[in-house]
């Protein structure tokens, strides 16, 4: 598995770049995933979606879809996409650590 | 990895619940992976986006042969009905949105909803019996215009 150096701390990642093991995330290497999505800087509402991707994750041993992002995480639809242009639960899961959502809405 | 798909335009063209689903999903699914969308909806697809019927949209329960339903109990009354919301009750379960609320996410995910030209002239409808989130009604021409560089598909 490709292993990548993000803030001087080497991690394990998948062929997709999301990490295989969250546990090796660390909130200061937010900034840098997020500059190689084209997303600089990360704002307090990314902030916001990051921290509520990594939660969820954490108590459902899954990261939520859009749709409940939108829902639940106090940052609308509209937004979400302005945030995250290439996808938001995609996106924000890649910044966040966790293994990319796989529910289809 | 192979060549990424990077837009998609899909078309709605049936009216019924199992018709309309597939394609709004597409649509969403493309947003949601950053690919560019268009929705552009044609014939009895129009209902999908017409403010008096998307909220009653049915399922086919006649000649519908994935029902495995009888087609002669199928046609009974009520039955489309009944099916329909039983289909509802299942998708809510499995958290996908009824259909109002799902189209209105797709547009604000920065989908622009079309309808086709043609249809709304053939069924004497215009832009004001549609929800808000339609941008436009447009030709065919226009469909193929605003597709330009990406996949097209018809559902």
């Amino acid at each position: 598995m490709p292993e990548k150096n993000i803030t001087g701390t080497t991690v394990e990642v998948g062929e997709d770049g999301f990490f295989l093991h969250p546990e090796q995330w660390k909130e200061e290497m937010a900034p840098e995933l997020a500059r190689e999505q084209g997303i600089d800087p990360v704002t307090d509402r990314h902030w916001q979606v990051i921290r509520f991707m990594r939660k969820q994750y954490l108590e459902k041993g899954e990261g939520p879809s859009v749709r409940v992002l939108g829902k639940t995480s106090g940052v609308p639809i509209k937004e979400l996409y302005q945030l995250f242009p290439k996808g938001p639960a995609k996106t924000a899961a890649k910044l966040a650590g966790i293994p990319k959502p796989r529910g289809c809405i | 990895m192979s060549e990424q798909i990077e837009k998609v335009s899909i078309i709605i063209s049936k009216g019924s619940l199992d018709g309309i689903y597939p394609g709004l999903i597409m649509a969403n699914g493309a947003r949601a992976e950053g690919i560019e969308a268009n929705l552009f909806f044609t014939f009895f697809g129009l209902d999908a986006i017409h403010k008096k019927r998307h909220e009653n949209i049915k399922l086919a329960s006649v000649g519908n042969p994935g029902l495995h339903l009888a087609s002669w109990l199928g046609g009974f009354p009520g039955v489309s009905s009944l099916m329909t919301h039983y289909m509802e009750h299942h998708m809510a379960e499995l958290d996908i949105p009824a259909l109002p609320e799902f189209i209105e996410m797709i547009a604000d995910s920065g989908t622009p909803l079309y309808a086709c030209k043609a249809s709304v002239d053939l069924f004497g409808m215009k832009q004001g019996d549609f929800i808000e989130q339609v941008e436009d009604i447009i030709t065919v021409g226009e469909f193929y215009e605003k597709a330009g560089g990406g996949e097209i598909i018809f559902t």
